[in-house]
């Protein structure tokens, strides 16, 4: 029987071949439960992850909805090497959204160019007052992010709910909860005409060129990486463990804002009291299944946005129904988690018959995953 | 305010406390084996949509509650087994649980969106809900209200007085030393972990079999996040986590009577309420870092692999 036993040092091919591993397996399962509903697995696996992309609307769908997923992801990767858990992306996102729509309602007839711009900032800014609450709860009160990244989500979706129902109602909207659709001035130029896919997909892009910059090349991400990964070195060394935690939700949060300004300022149009999927904690998965690389995150951006294109394509084809994409982006996080034991394990025949053991792994430090 | 309506009142902040009492006492025991399980929404939502399945197909509530339990269960399961075995990450397979919980509840529970059965009636005890004021107030509630004073009961002594209670403090404060002394501390790690996820199941179906007996996706809203908080505020101690429960249960009502008492804010506002106490709640709780030290199990969130 073969048993498990720990590689003298953590394996570079598994770090990399883990979340495709994981994603194998998530196929495989799809095609067991695509076989248990009674419909035929390999049609199925078509309609889900190959049909989508065969129109030229289909693929800038596909660049479109991985947009969000890239910029949430990136900055979340960012926080997750650092050990800061923003959970909370998805809040950040909804007040970067609010905010912007902010500005877009306010200076709803001016019709100039610099009202893009001053959304975009909007947008940046409310992700990050919103990320600053818990920064500033977490250095000064030494309370515990995970949960109120969490709790701030809810409240940030009742806020934009609150909002879109009073103050902020369209009042020719024929009473339904969303704001004035915005201006031409307003919204994010499309890259193509006749394709919703719009500029703020180059400025992922060019965001995850910076964030790789800034994760290897700059002192501040060199800091943040090591109090993440060697907490006692980076105390000794001196880095101040407050001004990683600023930093990481700052930036993740800053991010997360950009996205939801993007998404109500490019295919939404407006505000309305749902203008996420749940993005923000798909990006979790995204940073996780990247490898908290920037590089990384957007190629499993490019995943997931297949498993919410496919999930629609799939409702509609099959009748399957479309809550059918969380359950595989959860299901491919639980496998990557199981896979990535083989980065310290590998397996080793074993003569004696003995059950699989562990032995122990050198201390977990940093990696997360 | 009318007597009648006092009471009402009260009576709906015993039922918004349950799910969060139970929830919290699962995971509560979760944690005093050193074991930190995120996943409570996610166990939640699987018993929530097991259980008003299983009610509605079988006809029976109770069948419904105990497949609820065995829903939470099999996610805790899946959470041992990594945890435990194959020693992931304790944070990051929690919100694995809890994501993979809100993915596959909505897709179990896709055919019953929008049915809706008879909830959990409550049982009037004889004679003594006859009483005035105190008879509707303390003498008329369903089992799982009951039960959860009978857990609290069970968890004080468990921790306090029992041999076992004492094994399982003993495996969250020092893992190595319970091990050389010779007790299985994984095995014991697998069963507190199946107990956070009985009691989360049991949670989440209460809320889709008694609070509102129907099948919304998402529709624990955090509460399995609020028991987590809950479970830090009470210092990992049974009875305060029932005073929290009934403090959240108490903030939850808050939205749904607030107007009625004349407090003219938007319902999305007051709905706030319980995350924003919350947070408030967790900073004054972690404000002196040596409240959290002092009282936290020792090797919360830590993997600990057998040496021999």
């Amino acid at each position: 029987m073969p048993r498990l036993e720990r590689r003298a040092q953590p394996s570079r091919l598994m770090m990399f071949a883990s979340p495709l591993i994981a994603a194998v397996l998530m196929l495989i399962t799809g095609y067991i439960l695509f076989s248990l509903m009674g419909k035929d697995p390999i049609h199925a696996f078509w309609v889900f992850f190959i049909k989508p992309l065969t129109t030229s609307y289909g693929v800038s769908e596909w660049l479109l909805k991985s947009t969000p997923l890239i910029l949430c992801g990136v900055g979340l990767a960012i926080g997750f090497r650092a050990r800061v858990f923003n959970i909370g992306a998805e809040g950040q996102f909804t007040m970067g959204a609010v905010a912007a729509g902010g500005v877009a309602l306010y200076f709803y007839n001016t019709d100039a160019i610099w009202v893009l711009p001053l959304m975009m900032l909007a947008g940046v800014l409310g992700g990050m007052a919103w990320a600053a609450i818990p920064a500033f709860l977490r250095t000064r009160f030494n309370t515990n992010e995970i949960l109120v990244t969490l709790m701030l989500v809810y409240v940030a979706q009742l806020f934009l709910g609150y909002l879109v129902q009073g103050p902020w109602r369209d009042p020719e909207g024929f009473n339904f909860p969303q704001s004035k659709m915005f201006t031409e001035a307003e919204t994010i130029p499309v890259l193509i005409a006749g394709f919703r896919v719009n500029w703020s997909f180059i400025v992922a892009l060019v965001l995850v060129v910076v964030s790789w910059f800034f994760t290897y090349k700059m002192f501040a991400g060199f800091r943040m990486e090591v109090s993440g990964q060697a907490p006692s070195a980076a105390r000794y060394a001196g880095f101040s463990e407050k001004r990683n935690v600023w930093l990481a939700l700052l930036i993740s949060g800053g991010l997360a804002g950009f996205a939801g300004m993007a998404e109500v300022a490019g295919p939404i149009g407006q505000l309305q009291p749902t203008i996420s999927p749940g993005y923000g904690f798909a990006a979790i998965i995204v940073a996780y299944v990247g490898r908290l690389h920037p590089l990384g995150v957007l190629l499993a951006s490019l995943l997931l946005s297949l498993l919410y294109l496919g999930g629609d394509t799939a409702q509609m084809d099959l009748n399957l129904p479309s809550a059918i994409t969380g359950l595989f982006q959860g299901l491919l996080l639980f496998y990557l988690l199981a896979a990535d034991i083989f980065i310290h394990y590998r397996l080793k025949p074993d003569s004696n018959g003995s059950r699989p053991r562990l032995t122990p792994p050198p201390e977990p430090q940093g990696d997360i995953t | 305010m009318s007597t009648e309506q006092a009471i009402l009142i009260l009576v709906s902040i015993v039922i918004a406390a349950t799910p969060l009492a139970f929830a919290a006492f699962g995971e509560l025991v979760t944690e005093r084996a050193g074991v930190l399980n995120l996943g409570v929404e996610g166990m939640m939502l699987l018993g929530a949509v097991i259980g008003f399945a299983v009610a509605k197909d079988s006809g029976s509530l109770a069948f419904g509650f105990f497949c609820g339990m065995l829903g939470g269960m099999a996610m805790a399961l899946i959470f041992a087994v990594l945890t435990q075995h194959l020693q992931t990450n304790q944070v990051a397979t929690g919100l694995a649980l809890t994501l993979f919980g809100a993915g596959l509840s909505a897709f179990i529970g896709k055919s019953y969106v929008g049915m809706s059965l008879t909830g959990l009636a409550p049982i009037s005890i004889p004679y003594l809900s006859d009483i005035p004021i105190l008879g509707p107030l303390l003498f008329h509630y369903d089992l799982v209200v009951y039960g959860s004073f009978g857990l609290l009961i069970a968890l004080i002594w468990f921790f306090k007085s029992s041999r076992w209670g004492l094994i399982v403090r003993a495996v969250g404060e020092s893992p190595t030393s319970a091990h050389a002394i010779g007790y299985p501390v994984i095995r014991i790690r697998y069963l507190a972990i199946l107990f956070g996820g009985a009691m989360s199941g049991i949670a989440g179906a209460y809320l889709s079999l008694a609070i509102t007996p129907m099948w919304v996706e998402g529709m624990t809203s955090g509460r399995g996040w609020i028991a987590l908080a809950l479970v830090v505020f009470a210092t990992w101690k049974p009875l305060r986590v029932m005073v929290g429960a009934y403090l959240f249960g108490g903030v939850t009502v808050m939205q749904f009577y607030g107007q009625g008492m004349g407090i003219h804010v938007s319902s999305q506002i007051l709905s706030m309420l319980p995350y924003i106490v919350t947070i408030v709640v967790l900073v004054l709780i972690s404000r002196n870092p040596r409240t959290i030290l002092l009282n936290q199990p020792m090797s919360l969130g830590q993997s600990f692999y057998p040496r021999s």
